[in-house]
């Protein structure tokens, strides 16, 4: 667990993480790891987990018929998988496959938001958390739809 | 055009373009040619990194294209142009031996003598690393002059990499830091894939001691420019270079206006601090 804690102290989502609320959410977390190619989840599915990534890069990928799987973003050590954990209704909207091999620390999502509901100082901890993560991903996917580097850039 | 002649060079005019060859011409991405130019008879001259010629087409019309090829060897007059329109698309279809207009070159360049001793971070958005790579080239050929040297390079698709062998090449050295992202792939690609602002936090620079030189779509450069200023860097050590239709390239016309500069003149590469609210401005 003292391992754990300390991952999850020097991740830079959770930077400066009050003691108090790395316990709750280390009670929430494990170690885990996908071989390359391997999903750590898919479009549709109930976003129960997500992950602080340790090592390794994980792209996030969406279908179009006719063009297969179309990578908008990869993501890479230091960053978080996931963000639809937080607001309901919990279910991942993209594909997350890893590139090569990945180690990342799982939160059990389901446990989250159950501490997030009793405990709303965590809550706001964690929403001050990911709407930064949200933010950037909006004002990313709006450069890629002005699509600036066409003939009109 | 037959009587090319009448195009003969006169550098004392800079209002008369002088003839040039096309001696190579290579294929750099959908749309995107690069032509090696060679002017008739007159001394090469040199150029600044950053700088741009007037080119014709004769019949057709004459574009503002920047230099980007290396400035040590400035007998070969490197352009690359995207056919975006009637000048462009007529200029990228001269063949090899075909002979074009040239005047130039022209405009404030980088700021090269301002980068010694200071990390420099280049930042480019799809065809906006032609004009950077002669400042990437001077850097390469007086590495030991600046501190870390970072190129990150954004642009929309895999296929659509310009440069990508000599990117390649580049990327093997050790004094140098590159990232390349493109904004969407298929499966094939193994690089990132985000848009070039996520590249810039984690880029090796002292925020205190770096040039910023930024290139690309004008949206993109103020995406970036707002990431660099996330990332410590002042507003004084941000250069950006700027695109407006110009005619006249020398100051005259007053085509290329913007607000209270003309781009042909005083930039295209500016400070940001001297284009500050001009940027976001809908229309000037
Ligand atoms: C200082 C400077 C340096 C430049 N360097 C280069 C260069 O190295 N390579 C290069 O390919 N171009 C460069 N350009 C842009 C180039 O000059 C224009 O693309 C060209 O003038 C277009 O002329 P056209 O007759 O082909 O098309 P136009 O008929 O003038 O335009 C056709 C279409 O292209 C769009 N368009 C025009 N200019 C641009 C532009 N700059 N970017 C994107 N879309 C545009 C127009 O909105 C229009 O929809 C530079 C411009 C300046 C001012």
């Amino acid at each position: 667990m003292e391992g754990l804690e300390r991952i999850i102290r020097e991740h830079p989502f959770f930077a400066g993480l009050e003691e108090r609320f790395t316990a709750l959410v280390c009670g929430c977390a494990k170690n885990v790891r996908f071989e390359a190619a391997q999903y750590l989840f898919h479009e549709g599915g109930p976003a129960d987990e997500f992950y602080l990534l340790r090592h390794g890069r994980v792209a996030l990928e969406l279908r179009a018929p006719g063009r297969g799987a179309v990578t908008f973003q990869t993501l890479r050590e230091s960053e978080i998988v996931g963000v639809s954990w937080l607001i309901p209704p919990y279910r991942w909207t993209y594909d997350a496959k890893a590139l090569e091999l990945v180690r990342a620390i799982a939160i059990d999502a389901a446990c989250l938001r159950r501490k997030c509901e009793a405990d709303h100082d965590l809550g706001y901890d964690m929403m001050k958390r990911v709407m930064p993560v949200l933010v950037q991903r909006l004002q990313a996917a709006r450069l890629q739809i002005l699509d600036v580097y066409g003939s009109h850039g | 055009m037959g009587d090319a002649a009448a195009f003969a060079a006169d550098r004392a005019d800079p209002m008369v373009p002088r003839v040039a060859r096309v001696r190579r011409r290579r294929r750099d991405g959908p749309l995107v040619w690069t032509l090696e130019l060679e002017a008739d008879g007159a001394d090469p001259g040199g150029f600044a990194p950053g700088q741009f010629n007037m080119l014709t087409v004769f019949g057709v019309g004459e574009v503002p294209i920047s230099l980007s090829g290396d400035p040590a060897a400035p007998d070969r007059l490197v352009h690359t142009v995207r056919a975006v329109g009637p000048v462009s698309a007529a200029l990228a279809r001269v063949e090899p031996g075909g002979a074009v207009g040239l005047r130039g070159p022209f405009g404030a360049g980088w700021p090269m003598a301002e980068a010694a001793g200071r990390d420099v971070v280049l930042v480019a958005g799809g065809l906006g690393l032609a004009p950077l790579r002669p400042a990437l080239y001077r850097l390469l050929a007086e590495r030991e002059r600046y501190g870390n040297v970072v190129l990150l390079y954004g642009t929309r698709s895999p296929d659509e990499i310009l440069f990508r062998r000599e990117i390649e090449t580049w990327r093997r050295r050790l004094d140098i830091d590159i990232e390349v992202t493109v904004d969407h792939a298929a499966g094939d690609w193994h690089g990132h894939v985000g848009v070039v602002t996520t590249l810039i936090p984690r880029a090796a620079f002292d925020p205190l001691h770096a040039l910023a030189l930024v290139c690309g779509p004008e949206v993109m450069m103020r995406f970036a420019i707002s990431a660099l200023r996330d990332a410590g860097l002042a507003e004084e050590a941000v250069y950006l270079s700027m695109e407006r239709n110009m005619k006249c390239a020398v100051g005259l016309c007053g085509h290329c206006q913007f607000g209270p500069v003309l781009v042909c003149r005083d930039g295209p590469v500016f400070r940001f601090d001297r284009l500050r609210g001009l940027l976001r401005t809908k229309e000037i």
